[in-house]
């Protein structure tokens, strides 16, 4: 018995260790590790990219305090800055562009769902989803040439049928909110449409074929039961594109003005926060202005980061893949 | 046919009718910005893009050779950042996760993937440029790599999941571990729709302007190494947009037609290998 135990006793250690070199020759034990480490890299690189933004920007942050998220100035001169005029130029051409996307994408996703042939529908969405893959300097390009006139000559029609109110007033030089608003518009009409075609797609068709049992026409028992039951997908895909226009920068600088000031005028130019931090940070004068300017990027970064999640968690209950797209 | 029924057939066919034209104004927008852009930068575009450096205001002519090869040295690099990463973090997502960590492993990549692309220029700059005190072609290439870290790892997840589990057993059952089934069975069974998704992730980055203008910044010349600032193709149609010469904005065409096909050759390309894919699998 005890030379047994002896043999056992001595042979572990030894043992053990071949089998580990062994597992590390085959392979399993190190391919664990590495993919591993490649999975971990990713949560530690997002940590890092909020760690520096935070640490960047600490100047800014200790100078201006919370102070700096409606403070209205930007002087350079002085070091004195504050964000409102950027925030508000990135909410506002945001909302412009959902206003004009909202629209037109959830009714192209309708068609697309509901009305065409399944062949025909993905042979548009297969084209749709290009759209969304042309770069956003191509967009900013085809904005400065081509939109920035056109809306040039559609000021007088614009001024004599809607001139009174307080939206198109003050000169009008092209490059302006509205301008912004009508390329992020087309930017994220085709993220409106592919997610809100899944998702209208994803509605069980016993909810359609209730309604027209009912003696529903084809449109009602779309807007008013197959609609309501993506609801939630619906808009979900329309914070996605929310979040991808606040964050959305190329095509917003070539077309805005970059001049940061708050009108109520959609023909004024503006600014955003994207678009002063392409402007500004290469040349940044001042090791003041660059921390300013990371934390307008900290700014930026939170409310994608919230807008984003509020859209996932919406497209998740009604698809299931959410994150996915 | 009682008033009541005129009206609601009536908007039936109209809010329908709509619906398809709005669908329709969707394709007519893609068709017009090709059709636009193929007419204006299809007919300025000559050899010199291809082979001359940019040439001074005033001069004209030259082309934008040094940015053709700025934008393959950064596509190059974001590769070697970003597939490594992005793939094996799919496998392990795939492959070997547990549930928790896998969970945080995806929501912090879905994150990533929402970051503003200026915001991860911002972070590479102060990682590298502040350290280095120079633009250059390697910390563009990296801010590159980042932003294509996400959607590598989703996709490569989402292809290896897609692998039937019976191949996996099958593997096992013969004697594999676990490491040489996925290595020699589950990824080369998955290899076509991992590289199509990575293909569509370089076209992604390709046309990324925000994360580079102040990484790689630009250049009027060559760029020697990996260590210097270098010319990229979107930079150049930012900075030739917004100059008042005629000249350049003509350059510019040109060079967001070269763009624009090669990012959507590769999409279309990709696309329809993933659809077909998608076909035999149902």
């Amino acid at each position: 018995m005890e030379t047994v135990e002896k043999t056992v006793d001595r042979a572990r250690p030894p043992e053990r260790a071949r089998r580990f070199s062994e597992r590390l020759l085959t392979g399993d034990a190190a391919a664990n590790l590495v993919v591993f480490l490649a999975a971990a890299s990713i949560v530690v690189l997002t940590s890092w990219i909020v760690i520096e933004l935070y640490r960047n920007s600490a100047a800014s942050r200790h100078e201006f305090g919370l102070s700096f998220l409606w403070g209205k100035s930007w002087d350079p001169v002085n070091e004195h800055y504050g964000a409102l005029p950027f925030i508000y130029g990135t909410v506002v051409t945001s909302a412009l562009a959902l206003l004009m996307a909202i629209p037109f994408g959830v009714g192209a996703a309708i068609f697309l769902a509901e009305l065409a042939p399944p062949k025909i529908s993905d042979a548009l969405t297969f084209l749709i989803e290009l759209l969304a893959a042309v770069p956003s300097v191509i967009y900013g390009l085809l904005g400065i040439f081509v939109l920035v006139p056109m809306l040039e000559k559609a000021e007088p029609a614009i001024r004599s049928a809607a001139g009174y109110l307080p939206f198109f007033q003050g000169p009008f030089y092209g490059v302006s909110v509205l301008a912004a608003g009508f390329v992020l518009a087309v930017m994220i009409v085709p993220f409106i449409i592919s997610i809100s075609r899944e998702v209208l797609l994803a509605v069980p068709a016993d909810q359609r074929e209730a309604a027209m049992a009912l003696g529903a026409t084809k449109w009602e028992s779309t807007w008013d039961v197959v609609v309501p039951f993506a609801g939630k997908g619906i808009v979900g895909s329309i914070f996605l594109a929310l979040a991808r226009s606040l964050g959305e920068t190329m095509a917003v600088t070539m077309v805005i003005g970059n001049t940061p000031v708050i009108s109520s005028s959609l023909f004024a130019p503006g600014y955003s926060i994207a678009a002063v931090i392409a402007n500004e940070f290469a040349e940044a004068s001042s090791d003041m202005l660059r921390s300013t300017l990371i934390e307008l990027g900290m700014v930026l970064f939170a409310l994608t980061f919230v807008i984003n999640g509020l859209a996932r968690i919406l497209i998740m209950t009604t698809t299931r893949k959410g994150s996915a797209a | 046919m009682s008033l009541r029924l005129i009206f609601r057939k009536t908007t039936n066919y109209l809010m329908l009718s709509l619906t398809g034209v709005c669908a329709l104004v969707a394709v007519g927008i893609l068709f017009f910005i090709l059709g636009y852009l193929l007419w204006h930068g299809g007919t300025s575009l000559n050899w010199d893009f291809f082979t001359k450096l940019p040439v001074p205001v005033g001069e004209p002519g030259g082309g934008m050779a040094n940015a053709l090869v700025g934008t393959a040295k950064l596509l190059l690099i974001a590769s070697l950042v970003g597939v490594p990463v992005g793939f094996l973090g799919g496998v392990y997502l795939a492959e070997y996760g547990g549930s928790t960590f896998s969970f945080l492993v995806r929501y912090m990549a879905d994150l990533l993937n929402g970051v503003p692309s200026i915001v991860i220029g911002i972070f590479a700059y102060t990682v590298i440029i502040l350290t280095q005190h120079h633009f250059s072609t390697l910390a563009g290439g990296i801010a590159l790599g980042v932003m294509m870290i996400p959607i590598a790892v989703r996709s490569t997840e989402e292809f290896l999941k897609a692998v039937p589990n019976s191949l996996r057993e099958a593997a096992v059952a013969l004697g594999a571990s676990k490491s040489r089934a996925v290595v020699t069975v589950v990824i080369p069974a998955a290899l076509n729709g991992i590289i199509t998704g990575i293909m569509l992730d370089l076209a992604r980055v390709a046309g990324e302007t925000a994360p580079l203008i102040f990484t790689a910044f630009g250049n009027q010349f060559w760029s020697p190494g990996w260590n210097q600032p270098t010319a990229s193709l979107p930079v150049m149609i930012y900075s030739y947009a917004l100059s008042p010469y005629d000249d350049w904005h003509r350059q510019a065409w040109s060079a967001g037609f070269v763009l624009l096909s090669l990012v959507l050759v590769v999409n279309v390309f990709s696309r329809m290998i993933l659809a077909r894919k998608r076909h035999v699998a149902r």
